[in-house]
Formats: structure tokens, C-alpha cells, sequence
């Protein structure tokens, strides 16, 4: 039994209606097909409780495992045999290895934006997709640390990166950019998995109190910490709450401004642009939103959470995609005009040859995919159509890998001087860390969808209109006391509230 | 579990019953955020000082109706910015521009990394470290600072063993208040709680 269906008035938004149309005056509905806390609570854990998982969901493990041990074998080749295995050459030196590092580390940003920038603006749609976008970040980092990680050559070396006290008295560079990006890549990781965690802790008790099994109710039991619901541990959570997205906010926005830095702060050009820090971050949310749709699509129709990840949250998706998109397209005509206006030739040269020179393709793709295709989203009919926006999504996805491609070999490939001119050309063993990676990312993404809640439980009770102690359903007679928190109440007409209880700080 | 009877011992103390467990509480349950928010206004003002709420969800609003202090977490945690940022400085200064030694373990020694004819202490390039570290200090402090506050990780305690408490996680809205609550008399807080809306009222067992 529910504590609102039996309240008088309360229309529940029907399960699949459309929630996507603006109607002035009228919020539209976030949860639908219910305006029960105990049917949202069941939706979610439907899939942690459950034995059996649909078949979808084992082909595309057993698929991700594939890549993951392809993974595998092409690391450990590299280790044990050393970098000359990748296509690289001189002067391309760099080429799908941080290509793909920018490519996951830039996938991970729209977690963080859903997870702490739409949570300051009070977005309550977040709610619906927040925790699966977290659970991306996490994972798209990991992948991204990966390449770092191995590219260096001699792996054994890689904690030369971090100032550890040494007899050899080496200490780690730190004005070089690259140095930065160690620490705000491992920042962003922890910070994201703080934040990750913390939003869990409710719905692991959720599931600890629900469990049947003995490992069931150890394991969330464990992780839960003993939250029971607290009012006096609500108030701590949400302060600790407010203070994370509000520290992860400017933290995201460093993250891939640092990341840029790689580029932007040495002398090559097409790399050497001011324009990169807010170029790399617009791309960045561009392409973890079109991650997040790529991801949300296959995952509510599969687990059926049509009624809480709606169309309207995709509808929004969609948009953030458009104005990502065009912001995009608008740095990459603000570079052509820079080079033009800043009279370098070398600059002009890096431009007119990423074009229109050997790696014109490359370029090409990356405009129709980022630039061209992503405005079919000024259509409604296109916004909410699901196939539409899966194929739309996709192609972003790809062309935000090309784009980072062209910036890192077309730029590289034809330097200075012509006779070292070269061509990158990947080996398998490049192709095979690349589609690697997606892998070990799928199968992370898959073990988290099966065994955590996808969704935000306690956070989506909480934007149900039931949620509100205030809500019309509930005024029925006795009035409630001003609690002195409203705009209405006199100043200084509140009591002074005290926490009557000793030590509690 | 014993659910609350209507009074036969009235002025028995909890500290002399001879049941054969100790009495941790009583919790009683209500519909919705409105009823709950409206009972811990009365609990709050009839004195009571160990009670808690207990909902799926945070309720706007019910730490004001509860009485509970605003927390010093954001005092803690520009502590702990500050010394992130202050940390992020020391460490590069020391390790990048002099050649001093200090006992970090071990004996270290700083070297002067001169690179591009750049001043020694640049500290324009030292910013971004600075800048990550003030945030995953202050960041690690909000989250480890709340468990601490909260006293979690609490694996045990007896309401999370009382029946039916569970639904405290999924839609069910739930005071309880301690028997070591100066005021509390099983029977007379029992009532107490009944007249405010209560539809249940259970013994709590420690």
C-alpha cells in the first residue's frame, strides 16, 4: 500500500504518456506510471534481485569479454615488447594511444556535468540518469588512465609520475602540462568515485533491506555502512551532497582545460591555440551526452525503466547534444579564422592541410559527425524519435574520436620540415587496444547494471510531486505549522532551533 | 517484536522493566512526509532529545522541524581545501626550486629544475596542482567528514533488526525515540506517539 494513492485529487501520470510537451504553468510529470515510492523502489531493484537477465544482456558481455581478453593480449604484447609494435614513427608520435585517452577521458565529463552542474541548477530530470552517467565517468576514467599508463613504453616506470620520496633524489617535473594531467586525471577519478559512492549509500540499503540471500545482504549490507534513513543523517548527506557537486563543478571543467594544456602549451601548431581549454570541454559534454544516449536507449528498454528514464529525459539529452554540437562547430570555424587572422603561415599551413591534405577524410568525417548530422536534433520529431537519436548518437561518438585523431596526427604528420614528413599508419596492435578498450569498458558498464541500482532511487522519490510534505494530496484538514524555512514566515519569527542533543556537530 | 498494547503499567520506567531484552525504543510509523514532518514538530516540542526520523528520501523542510543545528561539514571541508591548496604549493616549491632537505620518511632533498629559463619558483605553473589538490582534500574531507559526523559505517544497530523497519529504504516513514531519552516512559511516549497519527507503534529491542 502506497501513502498517496489513496489521496483524493492526484492524477498518476499514465505509463508511457507523453511527457515532452512544454505546458505553461504545469510541470511535466519526471516519474511516470505511478505516484507510488514503493513501485519505483521495485522497477529499480527488479535487475540486481533478479536470477535471470535478458539474453541481450549476456551476448553483450560475452562480446565486451572478447574485446577485454583482445585487450589483453595487445597490452601485454606492448609491455613485453615496447612501443615499436604501435604504427607510430617520427615525428607522429603520439596517435590512437592519446587519442583514445582523450577520447574516454572527455566521454567521462557528461557524468560529472548530469552528476554536480545540473545538480546546482536544480535540474530535477537529473535524477533519472545520473547514477548510470556517474557509474560511465568512472568507467570511461579507468579507461582513459590506461594509455597513459602504457604509452610511457618501460610500464615498470610509470610511478616516476608521482613525487614519491626516492634514493635516486628524482622529482617529478611539475611545469610541464603532462605532469598536471596526472594529477587532475587522478583527482577526477577519486573525486568521481567519492561522489559516485556517496550517492549510492541509500540505495544499497535500499537493496540490503530487501535482500533474500545471505551474500546479498552481507555485500550491500557491507557497503551500505548501516544507513537507515536518518533524518538527522539526511541533513550531513545533503550538505556533504551539495558540497561535492559544487566541488566537482569547477574540478570537470580543469579536468580536460588540463588535458588540452597537453596541446595548447607546446609550440606546434594546430596544437598551439588559446581556444582549447573551452574547445575541449564543449567537446567533452558533447560526447558524454551522446554516450550517456547510446547507453540509456539499449538500458530502458531492455530492464524496463521506460518510466523513469522518459522521453523527456532523452529529449533534453538530445538538446544538450545540439548546443554541444554547435558550440563544437563554432570552435572548429573560430580556428580556421585565427589561423587566417593570426598571418603565421605555419598556422595557415596546419589548417588549409588538416582540410584538405592527407588526412582530409579524417577531417571530413569529424564535421558531418559533430557538425552537420547533430542539427537533424533542431527537430522534435527527430529529438524523440529512438532510432534516430541511437544512430545520431553513435555518429558522434565516432566523429569526437576522429576529432581528436585529426587534431593529434594530422597535426604531428606534417611538422615544420617536409622531409620528415610522415604517415601514421595503426597496427593491429593499435586496433586491437582501441576496440579494447570499449571492452573493458562494456564489461565494467554490463556488471554494474546488473548487480547496482541503475537508477537513483532515493533521489527520484525525492522529485515526485508525493515527495513534498507540502504536497496538495496531503493538505487535508490539519494545517501545517510554519517550519520557518519559506519566504513567508517574518524574520525572526522562527524559533531558534537548536540540536538539543549533546556532541552533535 | 511487541507491538505497543494500550496502557496497563502506565508508570513503570523503561530503566526498571524485567523484560528479559532490553528495551532500545519505540518507532512508530506514519503515511507520508506531511504526517511525518507534522509529528516531529510535536516531538520536538514536547522536549524530547534522542529521536531521529527515518524516510527513503530527504524531507525539505523536516530538519527544521526536527530542531536539528546546521552542520559545521562546510567549515571542515575549507579546512581541508585550504591545506590542500597550501600542501599543493609546499610540495612543489620544495621539490622543484630549492635544494634543501627534509625528513620525509626518508631524507629527501629538493632539486632546482631549471626549464626554458623559466624563474625558479614559477608559481603560475604550479596553479593547476595547487588547484587539484585543494579539490580532492576538500572533496575526500565532505564525503569521509559525513560518514564521520553520521557515525558510519555502523553495521550494527537494533532498529536495522527491528521487522518491518526495512521499509524505511523504500516507502515507509518511520520516528523513533531512544529509551535513554530523559522523558521517555515506554508506555507514556507510546501514547504520545499514538496521538499524533501514529498507525503503529512497536518496541524496539536492543
Amino acid at each position: 500500500m502506497s501513502a498517496s494513492s489513496s489521496m483524493q485529487g492526484h492524477t498518476v501520470p499514465a505509463s508511457g504518456m507523453d511527457n515532452t510537451i512544454e505546458s505553461p504553468g504545469q510541470r511535466a510529470p519526471l516519474v511516470l506510471g505511478t505516484g507510488d515510492f514503493h513501485t519505483v523502489t521495485k522497477q529499480v531493484c527488479r535487475v540486481p534481485e533478479h536470477t535471470s537477465v535478458p539474453m541481450a544482456w549476456y551476448i553483450a558481455f560475452g562480446v565486451s569479454l572478447m574485446l577485454l581478453g583482445a585487450l589483453g593480449v595487445a597490452v601485454n604484447y606492448l609491455i613485453f615488447t615496447g612501443v615499436g609494435v604501435w604504427g607510430l614513427n617520427n615525428p607522429v608520435m603520439w596517435a590512437f594511444d592519446i587519442t583514445n585517452f582523450v577520447f574516454w577521458v572527455g566521454i567521462g565529463h557528461a557524468g560529472t556535468l548530469i552528476s554536480a552542474i545540473l545538480f546546482l541548477f536544480r535540474q530535477k530530470w537529473r535524477t533519472g540518469i545520473n547514477r548510470f552517467a556517474e557509474a560511465m565517468t568512472i568507467f570511461a576514467v579507468i579507461c582513459a588512465g590506461l594509455f597513459p599508463g602504457i604509452h610511457v613504453g618501460r610500464v615498470w616506470f610509470a610511478y616516476w609520475l608521482f613525487p614519491i620520496p626516492n634514493q635516486m633524489e628524482m622529482w617529478p617535473q611539475f611545469r610541464s602540462p603532462l605532469l598536471w594531467d596526472v594529477f587532475a586525471v587522478s583527482t577526477y577519478f577519486t573525486v568521481s568515485l567519492v561522489f559516485w559512492y556517496i550517492g549510492l549509500i541509500p540505495d544499497l540499503a535500499t537493496l540490503r533491506d530487501r535482500a533474500k540471500g545471505t551474500i546479498q545482504q552481507f555485500a550491500y549490507g557491507l557497503f551500505a555502512l548501516g544507513w537507515r534513513g536518518s533524518a538527522r543523517h539526511w541533513h550531513r548527506y545533503e550538505v556533504a551532497y551539495l558540497l561535492l557537486a559544487a566541488l566537482a563543478t569547477p574540478l570537470v571543467l580543469s579536468v580536460h582545460s588540463v588535458v588540452s594544456f597537453d596541446f595548447a602549451v607546446s609550440q606546434l601548431p594546430g596544437w598551439h591555440t588559446t581556444i582549447f581549454p573551452p574547445y575541449f570541454v564543449a567537446g567533452a559534454i558533447f560526447s558524454g551526452f551522446a554516450m550517456v544516449v547510446t547507453l540509456a536507449v539499449p538500458a530502458r528498454e531492455l530492464f524496463g525503466l521506460k518510466d523513469l528514464i522518459t522521453m523527456r529525459h532523452l529529449d533534453n539529452m538530445n538538446k544538450v547534444i545540439l548546443v554541444t554540437g554547435c558550440m563544437v562547430g563554432y570552435a572548429y570555424s573560430m580556428e580556421f579564422f585565427i589561423a587566417w587572422y593570426s598571418g603565421a603561415p605555419y598556422e595557415q599551413f596546419a589548417f588549409i592541410n588538416r582540410a584538405f591534405g592527407q588526412y582530409w577524410w579524417a577531417y571530413w568525417i569529424m564535421v558531418s559527425c559533430n557538425v552537420i548530422t547533430p542539427q537533424l536534433f533542431w527537430f522534435k520529431r527527430v529529438r524523440t524519435s529512438i532510432p534516430a537519436m541511437f544512430v545520431l548518437s553513435l555518429f558522434v561518438n565516432v566523429g569526437m574520436w576522429f576529432e581528436r585523431y585529426v587534431i593529434i596526427v594530422s597535426s604531428l604528420a606534417n611538422d615544420f620540415l617536409p622531409t620528415s614528413w610522415d604517415e601514421f599508419i595503426p597496427t593491429w596492435v593499435d586496433i586491437a587496444t582501441m576496440l579494447g578498450a570499449f571492452g573493458l569498458f562494456g564489461v565494467l558498464f554490463l556488471l554494474f547494471c546488473r548487480y547496482l541500482p541503475m537508477i537513483a532511487i532515493a533521489e527520484v522519490k525525492s522529485v515526485m510531486p508525493e515527495a513534498n510534505p507540502h504536497w496538495e494530496g496531503y493538505a487535508k484538514g490539519r494545517g501545517h505549522q510554519n517550519h520557518g524555512d519559506h519566504g513567508g514566515a517574518p524574520a525572526g519569527a522562527a524559533p531558534a532551533f537548536q540540536d538539543p542533543r549533546p556532541g552533535q556537530p | 517484536m511487541t507491538t505497543f498494547a494500550t496502557p496497563s503499567s502506565t508508570t513503570a520506567p523503561a530503566s526498571t522493566e524485567t523484560s528479559v531484552a532490553q528495551t532500545w525504543g519505540l518507532v512508530a510509523r506514519f503515511a507520508n512526509p506531511a504526517e511525518l514532518m507534522q509529528a516531529a514538530e510535536a516531538v520536538r516540542k514536547s522536549g524530547y532529545r534522542y529521536w531521529d526520523c527515518h524516510s527513503p528520501f530527504p524531507i525539505h523542510g523536516i530538519d527544521h522541524a526536527m530542531g536539528i543545528s546546521r552542520t559545521i561539514l562546510p567549515v571542515v571541508v575549507f579546512g581541508a581545501g585550504a591545506a590542500g591548496c597550501t600542501l599543493g604549493f609546499l610540495l612543489q616549491s620544495f621539490t622543484n626550486s630549492f635544494d634543501f632537505s627534509i625528513w620525509a620518511m626518508v631524507w629527501v632533498t629538493g632539486y632546482p629544475f631549471l626549464i626554458s629559463g623559466k624563474p625558479l619558483l614559477s608559481f603560475p605553473a604550479f596553479v593547476p596542482v595547487m588547484f587539484e589538490l585543494t579539490i580532492l582534500l576538500s572533496a575526500l574531507s565532505a564525503a569521509f567528514g559525513m560518514l564521520a559526523f553520521n557515525q558510519l559505517p555502523e553495521l550494527y544497530h537494533p532498529l536495522l533488526k527491528h521487522p518491518g523497519f526495512g521499509r524505511a529504504t523504500d516507502d515507509r516513514f518511520f520516528i523513533s525515540i531512544e529509551a535513554r531519552d530523559p522523558q521517555f516512559l515506554r508506555s507514556k511516549t507510546g501514547e504520545f506517539l499514538k496521538s499524533l497519527g501514529a498507525s503503529s507503534v512497536e518496541v524496539v529491542e536492543s
